[in-house]
């Protein structure tokens, strides 16, 4: 299971634990790690593996890492690419599964929303939109040959909404960078950035200031934008999102690199 | 919305468990490209708040790239996601969108109307309880309006909506309205829609869709989004009788044997009797075990884990249902059946069914007719291809356990799947069980086969040549048949050319033919293993699908196959029976190699390179092959 510590990732894992109960998942969480995820989630996703007793494996790539690609120099869509795209590539050859879940879902972005819940990916992982299985009913086709792999979304059909409402019921454990903090921030662009450590490169005249702010959705911590906010519990959080006249990619640097972003980057292999 | 920003906390709190409480409809659109589809869905997002400023944002800066209404917001962007889609302003895949209203959240399925996307609307109306039916108001009910509502009802959706769009455009005609509506009435009679309900609108303008607008004082019945709020949608699941197919079977320690699914119909209760469909064992519910505690009851749709007071046998694929109200138990049936692939469907060609959580090898046995899905003809067919709609007979390995699809689509839907590809080729319903299979019992025989083979002291064999026309096959099986003979082994050879000329007279070259061809002598060559015998078969059998079925027939181990590899020019140049020159000048059709595909075997046992051995070479490589230890379990 692809678990990259966010909201999707927590409420799919809940779900995965009620599922399989009273057994254990029969599976373990894959994280790609690309060394620039904020410090909570890392400090979250380890003690949420030792909480529930499931195998963690968190996957680098270590190429990429000896190279020096980072987010600030390199610009976001290489280093996607290369420490987000080929990382996940690496860990799923390397370990030979055959299908990996993710947490998805078809609200979030156009070309998700015409991806299959089973969506088959070829030897070298690539996703061709134009020749996807038929979906029908609840049937849900399994096969393939060796090399070959299937990404499994459950919560394709979720929307937004749902998955903080599912939060909320079932009292399921998130990172705490979805409340409202004080948290120092740049502002840059017309987006506020988190300086989560001491990697970030300032730019003349920049300097961290406190601010009151929340994160809508979680990623790399460069690349991932923060609102100003002070919804500091559940409730508030999903008032204000349902308030919200934006939507929660918005905040994610790298979909709007260019138009028909993410298929683009979803043939090569992004989750 | 506004509202809710200057509501307190416990109004908030109300607000959300309206939401949860809140049903949800799944229906499809359905229309072409002309129709107005994916600019209605926009609209529905759009007037409902769906849209965002970043996305409304994107779609302005589209709407100018790519769009096709002046100045104005092209709402089809919105949903057309792909690329190609965009770029070529038609809609190839179906995708789904979400909104919700105050009384209702809605899964929309988007689907592309022309008739080469079928499949598409097939795939999103499996999934819907209702049908939203476009049709253009200049242009009336076309094959297109029929052919949406054939599949609709085949799909058994008993809700549709017809949307009269484009109304605008002959001036909110009231005339033209009733003469649509009139028409639909006229032969949509037939199609057993429970509600059928005609909504004059204008998508591009919104009028009708979420209010009732200005323009049209004169239609005073439900706005769009009015009516999918408040349509009523039949009988549920619960009132069925008990269903679960089973997933999985939960064992996390030794005390614990647990059998998890979702139930697909009725509801359970610890003490209620349960049966294993197929087996007809049964035992009663000891417990119903979820992550939050034991259940008093689970209804249909819910996933739970099972335990039974008594072990009995189950696994995963299985069917539990109610021991008064079973479904039935069969290995033939009848279905409608929606060809999804390229390669055309062939009777007799082995392939995989999926039905609930249970696989099982199966073929077409008959296509009894060929529906035409515009004017609802039938035709009579030897194959199907892409988009073709037909009424099979189909044949399992096994019995399955099943409901008719009219009755649970859950327990009564089944995919077929490319046994080589993978991919998924059709989707059928089934329709009802066919008795002969239960009519026709094996016939307990004393004599084994065993002990046939061990009476003549070998291992019985198919040996499987396959090549090219004049490649030598039949050549070197010769001199393999005559070698054996002279060692004192039983053999029989089967030959393409003389089993055409009594057995599979009937039969001519064409690609359905050729896999009957096939399938029978594989069923031959089986039998004759089962008398203990080698048995030599040399047929072009230029179709890897079939090759495999004939291996599959054959005892684990025992089947050979013998690719006789000669390229094309070298059996043209031999040219033995004067075939391929008849093939080039036109006057034999479906020749193998010329204008009929030749599939080489991707692993044979043995791979005979006709260019570097002799005849008499190849034959005693293939008896050392044959008399050497077998390669499978020995008997």
């Amino acid at each position: 299971m692809l678990y990259s510590i966010g909201k999707d990732s927590s409420v799919m894992l809940h779900l995965a634990m009620k599922a399989f109960h009273p057994s254990k998942p029969p599976f373990p969480l894959l994280h790609v790690d690309t060394t620039w995820k904020f410090r909570e989630m890392i400090s979250f996703r380890d003690e949420t593996a030792a909480r529930l007793g499931l195998d963690l494996i968190v996957h680098t790539n270590r190429e990429g890492l000896d190279q020096g690609v980072d987010p600030f120099t390199h610009g976001s869509s290489i280093y996607t690419n290369v420490m987000k795209t080929e990382a996940l590539k690496q860990a799923l050859t390397r370990y030979g599964f055959d299908a990996a879940f993710g947490g998805a879902r078809r609200d979030e972005e156009k070309s998700r929303a015409k991806e299959r819940v089973f969506s088959f990916r070829t030897a070298t992982h690539a996703w061709d939109p134009k020749n996807q299985r038929p979906e029908l009913w609840k049937l849900y086709n399994s096969r393939i040959r060796p090399g070959e792999s299937i990404r499994v979304f459950p919560l394709s059909n979720w929307t937004e909404l749902d998955i903080w409402q599912y939060i909320l019921r079932e009292n399921i454990p998130i990172v705490p960078l979805y409340f409202a903090a004080e948290r120092p921030v740049v502002e840059r662009g017309g987006q506020l950035i988190m300086v989560d450590d001491e990697r970030f490169p300032f730019q003349a005249g920049e300097s961290p200031e406190m601010r009151e702010i929340r994160f809508r959705t979680l990623g790399c911590y460069p690349l991932t934008a923060a609102m100003e906010s002070n919804a500091r519990t559940l409730p508030e959080i999903v008032r204000e999102m349902l308030l919200a006249r934006t939507s929660e990619r918005a905040g994610r640097l790298i979909d709007h690199d260019e138009a028909g972003s993410m298929e683009k980057k979803k043939k090569d292999g992004y989750f | 919305m506004t509202t809710l920003a200057q509501s307190d906390p416990a109004a908030f709190t109300d607000y959300l468990a309206r939401h949860e409480k809140k049903s949800l409809l799944r229906f499809l659109t359905c229309g072409s490209v002309d129709d107005g589809k994916s600019t209605l869905i926009g609209r529905l997002l759009y007037d409902t708040k769906l849209l965002f400023e970043d996305q409304l944002r994107s779609l302005e800066r589209d709407s100018r790239k790519h769009g096709t209404v002046g100045d104005d917001i092209d709402f089809a962007l919105l949903v057309d996601g792909l690329e190609a889609e965009r770029e070529q302003g038609i809609t190839i895949d179906v995708a789904y969108r979400f909104f919700a209203t105050d009384r209702r959240k809605f899964i929309v399925a988007d689907t592309p109307g022309h008739e080469q996307y079928t499949r598409n609307m097939a795939t999103g109306a499996s999934n819907s309880d209702l049908a939203v039916i476009l049709v253009d108001a200049r242009h009336g009910i076309l094959t297109q309006t029929r052919r949406h509502s054939f599949i609709v009802s085949m799909l058994g959706i008993r809700h549709v909506v017809l949307a009269v769009n484009k109304i605008d455009l002959v001036g909110h005609s009231q005339e033209v309205f009733h003469r649509i509506v009139a028409d639909y009435g006229a032969f949509a009679a037939d199609f057993g829609f429970e509600t059928q309900v005609a909504i004059p609108m204008s998508a591009r303008f919104g009028d009708n869709v979420l209010d009732h607008g200005p323009n049209m004082p004169w239609y005073r019945g439900p706005t769009l989004v009015q009516h999918l709020e408040t349509v009523t949608i039949g009988e549920t699941d619960y009132d069925k009788p008990f269903r679960m197919p089973v997933q999985w079977v939960n064992r996390p320690d030794l005390d614990f044997r647990g059998f998890s699914g979702t139930i697909a119909a009725g509801v359970l209760r610890p003490g209620d009797p349960i049966v294993v469909a197929k087996s007809g064992r049964g035992s009663t519910v000891k417990s119903i075990v979820t992550f939050d505690g034991e259940l008093d009851e689970a209804f249909a749709g819910e996933a739970v884990t099972v335990t039974l007071a008594d072990e009995i046998d189950i696994s995963r694929g299985d069917l539990l249902t109610s021991p008064t109200d079973r479904p039935e138990v069969a290995d033939q049936f009848a279905a409608h059946l929606i060809w999804m692939a390229d390669e055309p469907a062939m009777p007799g060609r082995p392939y995989l069914l999926k039905i609930g959580t249970k696989s099982v090898p199966g073929q077409i046995t008959e296509i009894k007719y060929k529906i035409d899905v515009n004017t609802f003809g039938h035709l009579a067919a030897k194959k199907l291809v892409l988009n073709e709609v037909a009424k099979v007979n189909v044949a399992l390995a096994e019995p399955i356990a099943f409901d008719p699809y009219a009755v649970d689509h859950d327990t009564g839907a089944f995919i077929v799947i490319d046994r080589l590809t993978n991919l998924t080729v059709g989707a059928g319903m089934i329709q009802f069980g066919l008795r002969r299979a239960s009519n026709i019992h094996w016939q307990a025989l004393d004599v084994t086969r065993e002990a046939r083979a061990m009476q003549k002291g070998q291992t019985p064999r198919v040996v499987w040549f396959t090549g090219l026309s004049g490649s030598g096959k039949s050549t070197i099986a010769n001199i393999v048949e005559k070698k054996l003979e002279a060692l004192g082994r039983h053999t029989f050879l089967l030959d393409g050319d003389n089993v055409r000329h009594g057995l599979n007279r009937d039969l001519g070259f064409t690609d359905a033919d050729r896999v009957e061809n096939i399938r029978r002598v594989g069923e031959v060559a089986k039998l004759m293993t089962d008398a203990g015998l080698i048995v030599l078969v040399s047929f072009i059998s230029p179709f890897r699908a079939e090759r495999q079925m004939a291996r599959e027939l054959a005892v684990p181990g025992e089947f050979v196959e013998v690719f006789v590899d000669t390229p094309i020019a070298e059996c043209e140049r031999r040219d033995v029976k004067g075939l391929y020159a008849k093939a080039r000048s036109g006057r034999l059709k479906n020749f193998t190699g010329i204008d009929s595909p030749y599939e080489p075997p991707e692993a044979p046992e043995i791979r005979l390179d006709t260019m570097r051995v002799t005849a008499e070479e190849a034959a005693e490589l293939i008896v050392q092959r044959i008399l050497g230890e077998p390669s499978g379990p020995a008997i």
